[in-house]
């Protein structure tokens, strides 16, 4: 039993410190909305990929970065109950 | 460690990324001058502007090898230097201080706080300093923020302290500003928004009710801690923080800018909000918001203002009126905010206000600017909005602003910086038939873009250009007194005579000088104090300042064939070998002759002299090359005058010869060269010892099919060498590095030339053209390559050359902007909603906006004649031109058309269309007109053509499909799927297509004409986002992706040679899938990390002689090379050189280089030569350990670097 509230003890750790790290329970809603959140930090980090798309969104790069921030927000919709069960 | 592979590739950068990421403005060089750094992709770059000549130069520039994602300017309080903090994708905070005395950078502090690369919660992209210069806080997008205190110490050292953590998770930062709150506790601002809940919430209620905070974080410097000192909802909208400037020198705060508001918060004030003003113009939409999105806040004594930008590039000024009480004192209290219309500029990722009065505008795309302000837009008509008459709640609705764009008023432009960023599309291509092929490239978006064409060479400053009544041979200039600051004649030498002309308010012919005029001259020297010589083919003439002329003449039945002269010495050699020597007695000025003359073994060609050395009666060395191929060093020395000291063989007879003494990067100061030019077209530098005379460390450049002639020339300060051969080549140190270059000067060719120096043009250059005599001066070294622009209407996509002629076809198209013809419309409608306003020109003010709109054309370009678009076709119905490809239908008797792919309606994301249409054009005129011939309605927008077998190959979609050309339309001959996402781009030999796929790496497809048939046979096991690709051979592929990695792959023998089978193909067809893909994989040869993105990749030679190599653009304006290994030997050295500079000189930002290169696949088989060409730069000790490592000595690895560029590129 101590183990196990060891293990547990453990992966809480590692989930407050290492974000997007998973459990047993991870629903998709969780996980796409953990990568896509991973993706647009990188593009906004990135800024020759912040250009490009930029240049082809036809947008400014501010205007840009900040939509992609906004996104993160909720980046794939509402969650799904149902999937959830 | 490195992988390593069957091929190399040596790397090298030859224009570094000119995007501007982020620019700060300090005052770094610790002066009271004001600096500007910037970030370029991994490039940190120093600029100094010059408020006396209007101009501005970078002054060191230093790759970090890492991506620089912010910068920040801060100083220590009591300190008048500025430090740099650099936010980069290491994991760690860096802080470097600019010593100007070495000209270079140099690293304070190195902290660690997390992993490498760019990720969500390491911090690295947003940096706030407090102005007071005590602390700094360093965030992620989301979730961590780490505050580092700033101090000194008894040394007045800068100290850092370990990091202080102000996360929240579940969090995501919109922009973050460090408050200005005197000396108070530091505290930062920071838009947030948290949400935790919004991901728990099925309804998405929590979504449409959360709202975005303004978040003050406070480190308390006692406790040395950080709290969350106050937060309060602001317009969901908002996306940007500017600082307000506090304590006594204003309220202190924020302004918060968020679409079509501004907004003035604080905690203990009132907030006022102002809106953004729209444009008015007919075809501009009343409705469309505006955001900011570049701002600065400015500082002058006792008053501050603010300039935003608009997306638009509208500059609007915001200033804030404080409260008074009844005595007429400030009581601190802002009583309103207030916006007014500026200026208009180019759209800015940075701008920077100078105490000096200038604004440099670091543009998101295209050059940048450089404005000197006129004055502040206090005292002019426009219109001004205050806060009084706007809600202060964001919710609440109100009446728009509206003003009228005009040109500048408040702003002059004094330079505009080359910038070639976005680099769309280049070729290389020999279009002028000069020795060296010209890289023409599309650049810029909307109405700034511009097709440029690059060329190596010099800018040269023409400044005389007259006509001669005959053809000189020779020509030189000379002092009259060794005082003398300007040169008094220019002496011409013609086949049969020479002319002399003073040098004056006006150039004129002078006869009483003493000089003969009736002979060609060989030499012209002033000599000792106050004497002249003239040598000629019969002898010398010594002409004193009394005008005595003393003649040594030549003795009988020989001639002078060659001759050279210093201010004391003379050397001549005879037409029969042999060599007369002479010095000039110091005390009366005579000239006497040694009484030995040496006899050499074959013809004298050419011989040189250096400069006596300073507190020297003499030079030690005299230079003479003979007909045998040789160049021999003679002492001069009295106690062995005129004996061998050494000797060089050489690859062809020596046409001239130069001692000269120049900057040398090796030994850190000045070194000795004898530079040769030969028969053959062929340049060498070799460094002449100075006490022993011999000769080692020989560089070997080609610079042209004509015999080389030498000359020294003043240039910029320092000597110079400059080389005559079918073109005009200056040897020089660069200012920055100090390592030797050699470029050619973009000037026609000279047959001779010599210093010249005048009031007027203090260092010039006199040289004879033909039959005409040029002055002309170099005003810049170091930037090698010059480029020529051709302004285009909108964002270019790509292009094509002609096959025969030298014209090319843009095809460009913007998203969101009205197309001319729907511009036209709202003009001339006479309901007019958004009043009426003068057409400014687009380039400034760009075109008017709206969603879902495109505007799009074709351009024909002349570069070479007229330089400059010959005509323009636009498209109609919101049709944006995709793809563009010149085909040869061999059913039309090999007719070449203009094929030009479009898409209608496209939106970019997600992708979605109405259709795809095929234009076929016709080429008349030789190409300069363009005739309609019919459109092929596609599925989708097609986004790659390409000429196959005589037909035309399309990727619609994930097909490809062979079009034949017919009289209505394309008739659809074969189509097959080949690709699982999008075909982005095409490529052949032969039957072969190389098909590369919008994120599934290539495919390589074969055609099997007797079937009709498209078989895929090999595909990549890696997904790589493609973005441009080249055939390097048969079986291989060079391209690059989307995330700035450049590799090559390459098919295995055995599976290239079963594909091109006779028969059927059925075997190929028949073939077991492999992992859902094709039977066979590709073998990845090398990989790269490069940082930019590439655009286009080509096989070419960029020097005359050179070898093929791989020339890459990247989309922030690199252009890049890389240069095939040819043995083993050369790697193993490189590779190993790699290694000790990885150790020796580390990457300044912290970011390993080795996981730099490896940012997403283990670098392959690729050297780093910009990380190599770092070491002529190291400090001598550094060099001489790594040499002894590689067993090798300085100069031969310097000559290693320099040659594996010099070989093939600039």
């Amino acid at each position: 039993m101590a183990d196990k509230l060891r293990t547990l003890q453990n992966l809480e750790h590692l989930q407050s410190r290492y974000l997007g790290t998973g459990h047993a329970d991870t629903t998709k809603h969780e996980w796409s909305s953990n990568l896509h959140r991973d993706s647009y930090a990188s593009y906004i980090g990135h800024p020759a990929l912040l250009e490009y798309m930029s240049i082809g969104m036809g947008e400014s790069r501010e205007k840009v970065r900040a939509a992609m921030v906004e996104k993160m927000v909720r980046p794939v919709g509402v969650k799904n109950v149902e999937e959830e069960g | 460690m490195a992988t390593t592979s069957s091929m190399f590739m040596y790397s090298l950068t030859i224009q570094p990324p000119t995007s501007i990421t982020q620019a700060i403005l300090g005052q770094f060089a610790g002066t009271k001058e004001q600096q500007i750094v910037s970030a370029s992709g991994s490039r940190l770059t120093i600029h100094r502007p010059d408020p006396v000549n209007l101009k501005i130069t970078p002054v060191l520039s230093l790759d970090v090898f890492g991506i620089i994602r912010t910068l920040a300017p801060f100083r220590l309080a009591g300190s008048s230097k500025d430090y740099i903090i650099i936010g980069s994708d290491s994991g760690r905070i860096t802080i470097v201080e600019y010593v100007p005395a070495q000209n270079r950078f140099n690293r304070l502090h190195l902290e660690t706080f997390g992993k490498s690369g760019v990720r969500r919660v390491i911090p690295g992209q947003y940096l706030a300093v407090d102005p007071k210069g005590r602390a700094c806080l360093i965030a992620s997008v989301e979730k961590n923020k780490l505050v580092y205190v700033l101090n000194r110490n008894a040394q007045a050292d800068l100290t850092i302290s370990s990091p202080l953590e102000a996360h929240k998770s579940n969090t995501l930062v919109f922009a973050m500003v460090g408050l200005d709150v005197g000396y108070e506790n530091p505290v930062f601002a920071a838009l947030e928004i948290d949400y935790s809940d919004i991901d728990q919430d099925p309804t998405g209620q929590v979504y449409e009710d959360v709202e975005k905070q303004l978040v003050y974080y406070e480190l308390d410097l006692g406790l040395n801690h950080v709290v969350r000192k106050w937060n309060d909802p602001v317009d969901r909208t908002a996306t940007m923080l500017l600082q307000v400037p506090g304590g006594a020198d204003g309220p202190s705060g924020v302004l918060i800018c968020g679409v079509d508001n501004i907004t003035y918060r604080h905690i203990n004030q009132d907030q006022f909000r102002v809106p953004i003003p729209r444009r008015r113009g007919a075809a501009e939409n009343p409705e469309r918001k505006r955001n900011i999105t570049a701002g600065v806040m400015h500082k002058m004594r006792g008053a501050f203002f603010f300039l935003l930008q608009s997306e638009d590039g509208d500059l609007f000024k915001v200033t804030i009126e404080m409260a008074e009480d009844d005595a007429g004192q400030a009581t601190g209290e802002v009583r309103k905010l207030i916006i007014k219309y500026f200026d208009t500029v180019p759209l800015a990722s940075n701008l920077c206000i100078l105490k000096s009065g200038f604004l440099f505008v670091a543009s998101e795309t295209g050059n940048h600017h450089f404005y000197q302000f006129e004055k502040l837009g206090n005292d002019d008509n426009e219109i001004e909005f205050n806060s009084d008459s706007y809600p202060s709640d964001p919710r609440q609705p109100y009446t728009p602003a509206f003003f009228t764009p005009r040109p500048a008023e408040n702003v002059k432009l004094v330079e505009s910086i080359e910038s070639m960023n976005p680099l769309m599309d280049s070729k290389v291509a020999n279009l002028t038939e000069e020795d060296a092929p010209q890289i023409y490239s599309i650049c810029g978006t909307g109405a700034r873009s511009t097709f440029r064409t690059l060329k190596h060479g010099l800018e040269v400053m023409d400044i005389v250009e007259s006509p001669l009544p005959a053809p000189p041979t020779r020509v030189w200039t000379t002092k009259i007194t060794r005082g003398d600051e300007f040169d008094a004649y220019i002496i011409l030498s013609f086949s049969n005579g020479t002319l002399v002309l003073s040098i004056g308010e006006n150039v004129e012919e002078v006869s009483d000088t003493g000089f003969l005029t009736s002979a060609p001259t060989l030499a012209v020297q002033q000599l000792g104090e106050d004497a002249l010589i003239q040598v000629h083919p019969r002898g010398i003439r010594h002409i004193r300042a009394d005008k005595r002329v003393n003649e040594w003449p030549a003795p009988q039945h020989r001639s002078i064939v060659a001759a050279t002269t210093n201010q004391r010495q003379i050397a001549v050699a005879l037409s029969s070998g042999e060599i007369a020597y002479f010095e000039m007695d110091p005390e009366d000025g005579s000239l006497a002759e040694y009484d030995e003359r040496r006899e050499m073994t074959g013809t004298v060609t050419c011989l040189s002299l250096g400069e006596v050395p300073e507190g020297r009666v003499r030079t030690q060395f005299l230079a003479v090359g003979c007909d045998d191929s040789t160049v021999r060093i003679l002492s001069l020395d009295p106690d062995s005058c005129l004996e061998n000291k050494s000797v060089q063989a050489l690859t062809s007879g020596p046409s001239a010869l130069k001692i000269m003494a120049m900057a040398d990067s090796s030994s850190g100061g000045s070194t000795l060269y004898l530079h040769i030019g030969l028969w053959s077209g062929v340049y060498l530098r070799t460094v002449l010892d100075e006490v022993t005379g011999e000769l080692s460390d020989t560089r070997t450049r080609f610079l042209g099919p004509k015999r080389v002639e030498l000359f020294q020339v003043s240039v910029q300060g320092q000597q110079s060498v400059l080389a005559l051969s079918s073109r005009a080549w200056l040897g020089y140190s660069d200012p920055q590095t100090k390592g030797f270059n050699l470029t050619p000067l973009s000037f026609p060719a000279l047959d001779w030339a010599s210093n010249f120096s005048s009031e007027q043009c203090p260092e010039g250059v006199v040289g004879i053209e033909k039959q005409s005599l040029r002055i002309f001066s170099i005003e810049k070294l170091g930037d090698s390559l010059l480029q020529e622009s051709i302004p285009l209407t909108y964002t270019p996509r790509k292009f094509v050359r002609h096959p025969d002629f030298p014209l090319f076809y843009t095809i460009e198209s913007d998203n969101n902007t009205l197309a001319p013809s729907t511009r036209q419309q709202l003009i001339n409608d006479t309901g007019l909603v958004n009043g009426e306003a003068a057409i400014l020109p687009p380039a400034d003010f760009g075109y008017p906006r709206a969603q879902g709109h495109w505007a799009s054309c074709i351009h024909i370009v002349d570069p070479v004649d007229t330089k400059s678009c010959l005509a323009q076709i636009d498209l109609e119905d919101n049709e944006a031109a995709v793809s563009v490809a010149a085909v040869t239908f061999a059913s039309q008797e090999n007719e070449t058309f203009l094929i030009v792919g479009t898409g209608k309606n496209i939106k970019v994301s997600p992708r979605s269309f109405d259709a795809g249409f095929v234009y076929v054009y016709r080429f008349l005129e030789e190409g300069k007109e363009l005739e309609f011939i019919h459109k092929t309605k596609v599925e989708q927008p097609p986004q790659a053509l390409l000429g196959f077998q005589g037909r035309l190959l399309v990727g619609i979609g994930n097909e490809i499909r062979i079009y034949d050309l017919g009289l209505k339309q394309l008739l659809r001959k074969c189509q097959a799927q080949v690709s699982p996402n999008l075909v982005t781009g095409l490529q052949t030999q032969g039957s072969r297509i190389i098909v590369s796929d919008v994120q599934e790496s290539v495919v390589y497809v074969v055609y099997k004409y007797q079937e009709n048939r498209l078989i895929p046979f090999v595909d990549d096991s890696v997904p790589r986002w493609t973005s441009s690709t080249t055939m390097v051979d048969y079986e291989t592929v060079a391209g690059g992706d989307k995330f700035g990695n450049i590799w090559l792959l390459r098919c295995p023998q055995k599976t290239s040679e079963e594909a091109d089978e006779d028969g059927s193909g059925a075997h190929l067809m028949h073939e077991r899938q492999y992992l859902q893909g094709t039977p066979n994989r590709l073998a990845l040869m090398c990989h790269h990390f490069v940082q930019d993105i590439p655009t286009s990749i080509q096989k070419t030679q960029l020097v005359a002689g050179g070898r093929d190599i791989l020339v890459w653009t990247g989309i922030q304006g690199t252009i890049g090379i890389f240069i095939p290994f040819v043995g083993r030997e050369d790697v193993d050295f490189f590779q190993s050189l790699e290694q000790h500079l990885r150790s020796e000189d580390a990457p300044i930002a912290g970011r390993d280089h080795l996981i730099y290169r490896s940012y997403y696949v283990p670098v392959k088989g690729v050297i780093d030569g910009d990380l190599c060409e770092r070491y002529p730069l190291l400090p001598n000790d550094k060099k001489q350990m790594i040499a002894a490592e590689l067993d090798r000595s300085v100069r031969e690895i310097e000559r290693k670097i320099s040659d594996m560029r010099t070989r093939v590129a600039y």
